[in-house]
């Protein structure tokens, strides 16, 4: 076995590591948990304790019910638009055809911009000017005859964090296409050679085969870009700005916090969005933890 | 057989139809950043530009020069460090494990996923405290919140190598440091190259931490950017090139080493 003394040394090597991340994530979650049960507002802080206050008047307060149902939207349109197309441009990309990485870089390279970038443009594109001031996507469409389609964007009432999800597909679908694509690539062939003797047609083969053999993708994906949603912040700042009608828990955070200097609510919402996103990671953490043990 | 074959070149139909959907936004930046002043006009923001001018690019750097430097200055030893702690770590959690390093490895895993509004006031209420603002307490924070995802990725790749390897050097007298020197390290630079073009993107694009943590004289180019938009001042065909100017590194980067950028892509599903 091991030296000692190199026993000892991988300890007091990782160990600056762990004392990092022991103190930057887990003692700075407790510390924003004390700073929840606070009542801090204002620049000093103020750790007089006031219970679940800030969480109790977060769940009776209008402007959080917006941010929940802003973030259910997103998360809908987003989650899924990412899947969905994810995983068509996979199995189209997966057929053999020439070209084939150059449309895959192609679908992956908005992943290599920030949210910031990707905002000031679509913030352009989805300009909801109409008349003779229509400008962006919606002028596109009507030099094209599909005036069906010019609409309000972002500004849309309620349905206006869909316009801003369509931009984060814009974005991510090419991750999900990346992981669906790793996904089919890892299917023996001999599969469905098998089923295709077995007189199965290509549609059946997808849904009866390939479909379920990617279920393990797919839940990868659903995690991962849930979360993701759960934390959205950088790209609507950039598209919109901070305003109400799309506001969300990141943002009411921010402003809260740092215009509002109302530390302990900021905190109590930080909280609550960790709680969300710790749903759930961690059983995903067990989960591909176990499964390595396995293999 | 052979009819679905030949059935299967309508699929460049929606397959093409999509590369303009992702191509878009690039070609409003770039046509838009080639057009003069007097051209830009956003009822004609579609159409090609009438020759090629500068007169974006030059105004929309001279706005974000100094924030392209903060970025450079910032991002790029951040990248570094945090790379080789990844590295040591990675190498000590798969493969000199000591007692409790399996139970360790999910809670550092867990940092990679928290929202960072969970820790966002004690870490600007720290860094105040310890006089760590500006752009070295930008980069800290970075190396520190990428410890995660770089130690992830060395250790899968790390517990993928066959433990003879590591039994060999140690026949032959090596330690754990000599093992890790000339053992390891020469047959991790692929690994690194994937590490550090994704913290060299998350850095570059990142905007929460940057906006807490800087203030206008260090700003990197992401807040420079967004606060570009926000003024009513500069003009929307600046921005466009804004855009492009801030992308750029980024995409040069995927452009030559995209293979690599897919790799730290599949990593970060805990699936790499």
């Amino acid at each position: 076995m091991f030296k000692d003394k190199d026993r000892y040394l991988s300890v007091i090597l990782i160990m600056p590591s762990i004392l990092a991340v022991l103190i930057f994530i887990y003692a700075f979650i407790g510390w924003s948990v004390r700073v929840s049960l606070s009542k801090w507002k204002g620049l000093t802080p103020d750790y007089t304790f006031v219970g679940l206050k800030n969480y109790l008047s977060l769940f009776s307060d209008p402007r959080f019910h917006v941010d929940i149902r802003n973030t259910l939207i997103f998360t809908g349109v987003f989650v899924l638009g990412s899947i969905v197309l994810g995983f068509l441009l996979a199995v189209m990309l997966d057929q053999g055809l020439k070209g084939e990485g150059f449309f895959r870089s192609l679908f992956l390279f908005p992943m290599a911009i920030s949210y910031i970038v990707t905002g000031v443009v679509w913030r352009w594109l989805m300009n909801p000017a109409t008349g003779s001031r229509i400008s962006g996507l919606n002028l596109l469409f009507s030099y094209l005859h599909l005036d069906f389609l010019i609409n309000k964007w972002h500004t849309t009432p309620t349905w206006g964090m869909a316009a801003i999800a369509l931009a984060a597909i814009w974005q991510m679908s090419g991750y999900t296409m990346a992981l669906y694509l790793a996904g089919l690539r890892a299917i023996p062939h001999e599969l469905r050679e098998a089923a295709q003797i077995d007189g199965a047609n290509e549609v059946q083969i997808y849904r009866h085969i390939i479909l379920p053999l990617l279920a393990p993708v797919t839940l990868s994906a659903l995690i991962i870009l849930g979360h993701m949603s759960l934390k959205v912040f950088d790209l609507i700042v950039a598209v919109a700005g901070k305003q109400l009608p799309l506001d969300v828990p990141a943002i009411y955070m921010w402003q809260t916090t740092f215009d509002g200097l109302f530390y302990g609510r900021g905190a109590a919402i930080g909280i609550l969005l960790l709680v969300s996103v710790a749903v759930l990671i961690i059983p995903y953490i067990v989960y591909t933890q176990k499964t390595e043990v396995q293999q | 057989m052979k009819t679905f074959r030949l059935g299967k070149n309508w699929l460049y139909l929606p397959l093409i139809a999509m590369a303009i959907f992702y191509l878009i936004p690039m070609y409003v930046m770039l046509v838009t950043g080639f057009k003069s002043f007097a051209e830009v006009d956003l009822q004609t923001m579609w159409n090609l530009p009438k020759g090629i001018h500068f007169d974006n690019y030059i105004e929309a750097y001279q706005h974000l020069a100094p924030s392209l430097r903060n970025s450079f200055v910032m991002v790029i030893p951040s990248a570094i460090i945090s790379s080789l702690l990844g590295s040591l770590n990675g190498f000590i959690l798969a493969k000199w494990k000591f007692r409790g390093a399996d139970v360790i490895f999910p809670f550092i895993l867990f940092g990679m996923f928290i929202p960072y509004q969970s820790i966002l006031i004690p870490l600007v209420q720290f860094m105040r405290s310890v006089g760590l603002t500006g752009l070295l307490g930008l980069a800290i924070a970075h190396i520190i919140y990428g410890i995660p995802i770089t130690t992830l990725t060395f250790r899968n790749y790390y517990a993928s190598l066959p433990q003879e390897l590591l039994e060999a050097a140690k026949m032959d007298g090596a330690d754990m440091l000599g093992i890790y020197r000339y053992i390891l390290l020469p047959i991790s630079i692929p690994s690194f190259v994937v590490v550090l073009i994704w913290q060299f993107t998350s850095a570059w694009n990142d905007f929460l931490f940057a906006v807490v943590l800087t203030g206008n004289q260090d700003w990197p180019i992401t807040v420079a950017l967004n606060n570009m938009a926000g003024s009513q001042i500069i003009q929307w065909n600046v921005q466009m090139a804004g855009s492009l100017l801030a992308a750029l590194p980024t995409l040069l980067v995927y452009i030559f080493l995209g293979r690599y950028f897919l790799r730290g892509l599949l990593a970060g599903s805990l699936k790499g």
